[in-house]
């Protein structure tokens, strides 16, 4: 592959809890390319999302090696990996997760305030995107007050407003009926087509996963491709 | 940004941070309240000291200037001595008698005090008999008394001949030989008053008394050195009280907004998670938190400085004769600085556990 943006290998994540350990992650191999939509599938507690919680720099694997976007995730400290999580990643969650007492618009300003570009102006494709995700008229409500597609949208907003090298989505559409899970799925395909934007994926639907370039398959900490 | 989140939050618990930031507000309140009083109740100390109108106050040996009783010095030494010096115009003796509490009674030769101090009646007038009393018009408004009433102290009922304009050294004044005679002190006072034909002369006449032989051990003051003396200093254990308040309302105030933010930070997991998915380091969690916590001092610090008026109003009104309270504009900064000093302590030990939390437990597990 070309220029991958990711390259994972050898990647093991152990969970401790007491003195039990849980591996979730078992030697995975990954490469996904600059502008690649990959889709993830897998049953649930294969590891999917411990997966992802590394890439984003959320927490740190227990062996193997993490390049993303050119730095190696492996030996990071706290605030190098925080560092790194405000410029590349973008995350969307299947609960929306946006902050309950802040406006839509106030969420995506947050995300902002953490990349430090605090107070600029949000740029014209920015203000594209909000046309795109057809919520500029609802940015002034608190997450209550909109609708789960809506919220979701909202969440897709905050995710691309820093420009990340990545754009990651833990079951994007798990939460949504069919006709919000299409409107969502079609603007990540436009998202990616349009922009160029990477991005990873995990599904449980196989209708889903069909929108992205490639699918692979985790299972009991390991992946397979289709 | 942050600042919006902040204040977001704290409107979004209401309840919580007005109930946190008046358990603050009352944990300020109780200092002002403390160093008000006993600013208040020295002051009207000062006041009625200088109200009696002398320029020289002469205590003998071993008597405190600001102690409430206590009758050691000889009543003839005012016609064989006291009258006699130059530039004395006036000399009266009083005999102070505590009854209670912080009250006192203060036994005078009225034609002397009164042509001193100047008393002026609001109503009725000088006392005639053995048990005539007359109060001053606080005393009068708070145990609702008028002339011709009685009230009853030392085991003795008193009548009522007059009420006078507050400020004249005593709350009550009674007979000085009655007053000796009940309390055994015959022919005994606790301190003498001098008056002088000219204000400018009392440092000269302090110094000639202080010369005379039989005099030593004698404390003799200007009035303005008496009255500097009614000082939270100088009242035994006043300070030692309020330190004592100011180390309680710190202990309150740490665990009420420990409390609060501690279970603040455990409902909010699942934010912090958010929040460090979006970039937020450890530092900016325990930034956001500091800034709720400041905002509850600071906002707790208002309503408590609010509190000590309705404080204030409430003890000068209902009991103005026993408890007099000034407001203490000067303990605001020091009340603040305790109050938030106070909240961040409280909040140290909660935010550095958000700030630890793994974003990831939180975000993972619905
Ligand atoms: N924070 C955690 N602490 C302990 N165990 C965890 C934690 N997160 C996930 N696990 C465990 O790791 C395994 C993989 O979980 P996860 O990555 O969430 O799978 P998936 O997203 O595919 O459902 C599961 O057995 C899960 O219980
Ligand atoms: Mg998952």
């Amino acid at each position: 592959m070309n220029n991958p943006i990711i390259e994972i290998s050898g990647l093991e994540k152990i969970y401790r809890v007491g003195d039990v350990e849980v591996p979730a992650l078992r030697g995975v191999d990954l490469t996904v390319g600059r502008g690649e939509f990959l889709s993830v599938v897998g049953p649930s507690g294969s590891g999917k999302s411990t997966l992802f919680h590394i890439v984003g720099g959320l927490t740190s694997p227990s062996s193997g090696a993490v390049i993303v976007d050119g730095r190696d995730m492996a030996n990071l400290t706290d605030i190098e990996r925080t560092r790194l999580r405000r410029g590349k990643v973008g995350f969307i969650f299947q609960k929306y997760n946006l902050l309950p007492t802040l406006t839509a618009m106030d969420n995506i300003l947050m995300a902002r305030h953490f990349s430090g570009a605090n107070g600029q102006p949000l740029s014209e494709q920015f203000n594209d995107l909000l046309k795109l995700l057809g919520i500029q008229h609802r940015l002034h409500h608190k997450p209550r007050a909109l609708s789960g597609g809506e919220q979701q949208r909202v969440a897709i907003a905050r995710a691309l407003v820093n420009h990340p090298a990545i754009l990651l989505a833990d079951e994007p559409t798990g939460n949504l009926d069919t006709q919000n899970s299409d409107r969502v799925l079609s603007i990540l395909r436009d998202l990616n087509q349009r922009l160029g934007q990477t991005i990873l994926m995990i599904t449980h639907n196989p209708e889903a996963a069909a929108y992205g370039h490639r699918t692979v398959t985790m299972r009991d900490g390991r992946l397979r491709e289709e | 940004m942050i600042n919006r989140l902040v204040i977001e939050n704290l409107k979004h618990r209401r309840l919580r941070t007005m109930l946190s930031a008046l358990s603050i507000g009352f944990q300020v309140t109780m200092i002002l309240a403390v160093v008000g009083l006993s600013r208040g109740m020295l002051q009207d100390s000062q006041n009625r000291a200088r109200g009696a109108g002398a320029d020289i106050f002469v205590k003998p040996p071993a008597a405190s200037a600001i102690s409430l009783g206590g009758a050691n010095m000889p009543e003839k030494m005012i016609e064989a001595f006291f009258i006699r010096q130059p530039r004395v115009v006036r000399a009266a003796g009083t005999l102070v008698q505590p009854i209670g509490g912080i009250s006192t009674v203060t036994g005078v030769q009225f034609d002397d005090f009164a042509a001193m101090s100047g008393i002026r009646f609001l109503e009725g007038g000088r006392f005639k008999d053995k048990f005539d009393v007359v109060i001053d018009e606080y005393y009068a408004e708070q145990n609702m008394k008028e002339v011709g009433h009685t009230v009853r102290f030392l085991n003795t009922d008193w009548r009522v001949t007059g009420i006078i304009e507050a400020g004249k050294l005593a709350r009550i004044i009674a007979p000085l030989a009655t007053l000796q005679e009940i309390t055994s002190n015959t022919g005994k006072i606790s301190q003498v008053l001098l008056k002088l034909d000219d204000s400018k002369a009392t440092p000269a006449v302090i110094t000639a008394l202080k010369n005379t032989p039989g005099l030593e051990g004698y404390s003799i003051y200007s009035v303005e050195e008496f009255v500097s003396m009614f000082s939270i200093d100088n009242v035994p254990g006043l300070k030692a009280f309020i330190y004592v308040i100011i180390g309680l309302s710190i202990v309150i105030g740490f665990l009420v907004v420990w409390l609060t933010m501690y279970t603040t930070v455990l409902e909010r997991t699942r934010e912090i998670g958010i929040l460090k998915a979006l970039g937020a380091s450890p530092a900016d969690i325990v930034n956001i938190l500091l800034r709720e916590t400041l905002v509850l001092a600071l906002v707790g610090w208002a309503a408590g400085i609010g509190l000590s008026y309705a404080a204030n109003a409430a003890i000068n009104t209902l009991v103005k004769a026993s408890l007099q309270s000034v407001i203490v504009y000067d303990w605001w900064p020091i009340v603040a600085a305790i109050a938030i000093f106070a909240s961040l302590l409280g909040a140290t030990w909660p935010g550095l556990r958000a700030a630890r939390q793994d974003a990831i437990e939180a975000l993972a597990y619905e």
